[in-house]
């Protein structure tokens, strides 16, 4: 009975999702004040019946439902309780309706926290939301129903897939979602300038905070994603360039040049051609990671189960929905270039090569992930490309990024002064240089990587330190950060800690496959390895082999690891290593197979510096996007006089 | 006209995708012509999945034709081909070399535990270099490669009794005709 009450939810959601959408669109359009008061009555009842299926399927999965037949295919009997609520959005049709909700979530949020807003904006933003809801929503109800029954009811599920049973994925598809999906909202708002022909530029000022929180979300979901990668695949790596991951990355590749490119419109009102443009792509993209991860179009080690139907589908919605928005930009974009004058050398100049850089890197991804297919299409056969291809453009995009960054704050809107500039970032340029001459001394044998990490490093880290220390300086007590700023520090200092994690932890790591006898002990990076032996342990669903090892710095007791490789009931292997965390390395240890009959086990020992620093940073960036959205000058007072780059509305704003 | 490139840009992307989803119903996956038939097969040096301290270099199979069967233990198709490699392939008395692919060795060992060994070597390309050397994208692929290391017939996907009726036995035929029969192994 209750799935059939969900799947009715379902059913209503949708008639409220074209609701939302035709009614105050015509409103906005007819000047409808009555429709145009609809639009939020009817984003909270879709809400609601989104959130009653979503509930309902969530209740199939911790009642072991098991006549439902998605429940049976991802869950079984033994799957602890915690698990079922990841087991909810594992497969395609579950995190579909996982993607509904969250798009709901943020229609809910833009509904509620607009009030100030002129409602007829607003009307328009909701309903470009809504069609986006109700795009999904068909797609579930036609192809993908989380509800079908299988009957007679299963006397067990066949299980959640092993490597999915983890803490990592209970928090990490939300986030992820939470972050692509809310690039909708950035993307709604530039339809709904576009439809109501705005001719001032005061939306990207309200859009701002929503892309910031997107972006942040985006950034944690792909470090989780990441992070998850590292210590649940077994072999040490934090990034595949998996057509699944380039599916989340691009949109934050956009997503990170918009975010610097509203900055711009909304300061200085120029650059409003990219800031449509690229609040497009972004969410576009978003979308076309779905359709890539779920059509079959591309085959990937983690794809979800692919239907010729789906894809079709997807693809029409993707073609009307980018198809449609980039005519609507055609026709009624601004047609003259607005906002105040720039010099070549200026801050507008910096971010302007930071939104080339970022959208070729995009593109550069895309163009990678979609290589089988051109390949195909142009009759040559099917070629896949792959980390190589990726590592050395995306390095070869960010050279210009990463010299320009600090640069970034200290150049002045209009006209920067070049000489000044590098006066203050003087220390960070020696620091840099001093460090990698000083690594190279020390370890003679250090890849190019690793000096070039030392150096970006430093440069990055260091020169916007001093933008810190400068701005403590110049300005008066109590107006020298603004939250804008301080979010802009964290992520640049993040972003210099990622590089230190990525560019160190490639060029020096220790990876090794070695046999262990029974109580042996072998030295690797200055460590003692001691073999305690294996023994048999029980989970709640699985058992495991599970090792000892003992590991000592001049026979002080370091660390004690235990290594399993578990045997999960419906026959599925999954090796779970046991990792050793640390600031600056980590120790990272998988069990292997027994080797002869005399006890010895081959065992994979990783020593890994600075690795943890890749999701500091990750987090440091996403703590940025969060401080950045709560400046107060988003949430100032819609007013008819509010002029797009006013002052008068934000007295804590300095130039710098 | 700059404001109308996007959209063309895109509308070329859209044909692009749509191109995609045709191929993937009207065409047999396994169509898809190899750029490497009647070429040299590329060259790889990989380790043993068993003995990983040792490693098989291309040129060490001259000499006698063999397939190489790309798998992985993540490959829900490999297991379904597994049988036929069994029961149709080692009959056939060629050569059977298998390419374990973007997998995990340990994965792969259990997978081999578990369902038998089918193969005669069987080396290890974790990272998917030489995956992407043989223009792999998707597993199980399997090339028919002859005395000289020159690829000479692909299949993508899992084999059927009837493709290797149709198919494989044809060509290995053709390949034993040129040459004079030598001992398999």
């Amino acid at each position: 009975m209750l799935p059939e009450l969900g799947q009715f939810a379902l059913i209503l959601a949708l008639l409220l999702a074209f609701v939302q959408c035709a009614l105050p669109l015509y409103g906005a359009w007819r000047n409808n004040a009555a429709l145009i008061a609809l639009a939020r009555p009817v984003v909270a009842g879709q809400c609601v019946f989104v959130v009653l299926a979503f509930g309902i399927l969530t209740y199939a999965f911790l009642a072991q439902d098991f006549s439902v037949a998605y429940v049976a295919q991802n869950s079984n009997s033994t799957l602890p309780w915690y698990y079922r609520f990841p087991a909810v959005w594992g497969a395609h049709e579950g995190s579909l309706l996982l993607w509904v909700l969250i798009l709901n979530f943020w229609t809910v949020a833009v509904a509620a926290l607009s009030r100030r807003l002129p409602d007829v904006l607003i009307a328009r933003v909701l309903g470009v939301l809504g069609f986006v809801s109700f795009g999904f929503l068909l797609f579930t109800i036609l192809t993908s129903n989380p509800f079908l029954r299988h009957l007679p009811a299963l006397a067990d599920g066949s299980d959640l897939n092993p490597i999915l049973q983890d803490p990592g994925l209970i928090m990490h598809p939300p986030m992820l979602y939470t972050g692509y999906v809310g690039f909708s909202v950035a993307f709604a708002f530039a339809i709904a300038a576009l439809l109501g022909g705005e001719l001032d530029v005061s939306w990207v000022r309200w859009a701002r905070p929503w892309t910031n929180v997107a972006w942040a979300f985006l950034t944690f979901g792909i470090t989780l994603g990441s992070w998850w990668a590292y210590y649940v695949l077994g072999w040490g790596g934090w990034w595949f360039w998996d057509p699944v991951e380039n599916a989340s990355f691009m949109p934050w590749l956009v997503g990170t040049a918009l975010l610097h490119s509203q900055a711009v419109t909304e300061k200085r009102g120029s650059f409003r051609a990219w800031t449509l443009l690229l609040s497009i792509f972004a969410f576009s993209l978003s979308l076309l990671g779905t359709f890539l991860v779920r059509s079959g179009v591309l085959t990937s080690v983690h794809a979800f189960a692919s239907d010729p139907r789906r894809g079709l589908f997807i693809l029409v919605f993707l073609g009307t929905v980018v198809g449609g928005s980039l005519l609507i930009y055609a026709l009624r974009a601004p047609k003259i270039a607005g906002g105040k004058a720039f010099a070549i050398l200026s801050r507008e100049t910096l971010l302007l090569i930071n939104n080339l850089m970022f959208t070729c890197a995009a593109a550069m991804v895309l163009l990678g992930t979609l290589y089988p297919l051109i390949g195909d299409a142009l009759g040559v056969g099917r070629i896949s490309v792959g980390p190589p291809y990726f590592g050395f453009m995306f390095a070869l995009l960010m050279i210009p990024v990463v010299l320009l960054m600090p640069f970034g704050p200290l150049f002045r809107w209009a006209t920067g002064d070049w000489r000044a500039a590098l006066r203050v970032l003087r220390p960070a340029l020696i620091l840099a240089i001093v460090a990698a001459a000083a690594a190279k001394l020390l370890i003679p044998d250090l890849p190019l990587r690793g000096l070039v990490g030392v150096a970006a490093t430093l440069w990055v880290g260091i020169g916007i330190a001093l933008y810190a220390l400068k701005r403590w300086r110049d300005a008066p007590a109590g107006r020298r950060y603004t939250p804008e700023m301080l979010g802009m520090i964290a992520a640049h200092f993040g972003v210099a800690l990622f590089f230190a994690g990525v560019l160190i932890t490639e060029a020096t790591s220790i990876e090794r496959d070695l046999r262990f006898a029974p109580q042996e002990t072998q030295r690797i990076g200055g460590l003692d390895f001691a073999f305690r032996g294996v023994a048999r342990v029980q989970g709640p669903n699985y058992r495991a082999d599970e090792g000892t090892l003992e590991v000592r710095h001049d026979d002080r007791l370091v660390t004690t690891l235990h290594p399993q490789k578990r045997q999960y009931t419906a026959q599925q292997m999954q090796s779970k290593s046991d990792i050793d965390p640390g600031l600056f390395r980590d120790l990272y240890v998988a069990l292997g197979e027994p080797v002869g009959t005399d006890g010895a086990w081959s065992i994979r020992v990783y020593v890994k510096p600075f690795v943890r620093w890749i999701w500091l940073g990750g987090i440091l960036m996403m703590l940025g996007g969060f401080t950045a959205a709560c400046d107060r000058r988003f949430r100032a007072r819609f007013s008819v006089e509010d002029a797009p780059a006013a002052t008068a509305a934000s007295p804590a704003r300095v130039p710098a | 006209m700059s404001r109308v490139l996007p959209l063309l840009v895109f509308t070329a992307l859209c044909g692009l995708l749509g191109f995609g989803i045709w191929w993937n119903t009207h065409h047999e996956m396994t169509e898809v012509p190899s750029p490497l038939i009647g070429k040299a097969a590329p060259d790889f040096a990989l380790p043993f999945l068993l003995e990983p301290t040792k490693t098989l270099a291309s040129k060490d199979l001259r000499g006698a034709p063999y397939l190489l069967n790309v798998f992985g233990s993540w490959c829900p198709t490999c297991q379904d081909e597994h049988p036929i490699l069994t029961q149709q392939i080692k009959p056939l008395g060629i050569r059977l070399v298998g390419l374990d692919w973007r997998d995990d060795p340990e994965d792969a060992k259990r997978w081999i535990v578990q369902f038998g060994n089918p193969y005669d070597t069987l080396v290890t390309d974790r990272d998917g270099r030489t995956g992407i050397d043989f223009g792999v994208y998707m597993a199980p692929e399997t090339f028919l490669i002859d005395a000289d290391g020159i690829v000479r017939y692909k299949r993508i996907g899992m084999f059927t009794p009837e493709n290797i009726r149709d198919e494989l036995l044809p060509k290995i035929a053709e390949l034993t005709a040129r040459r004079v029969p030598q001992a398999a192994r």
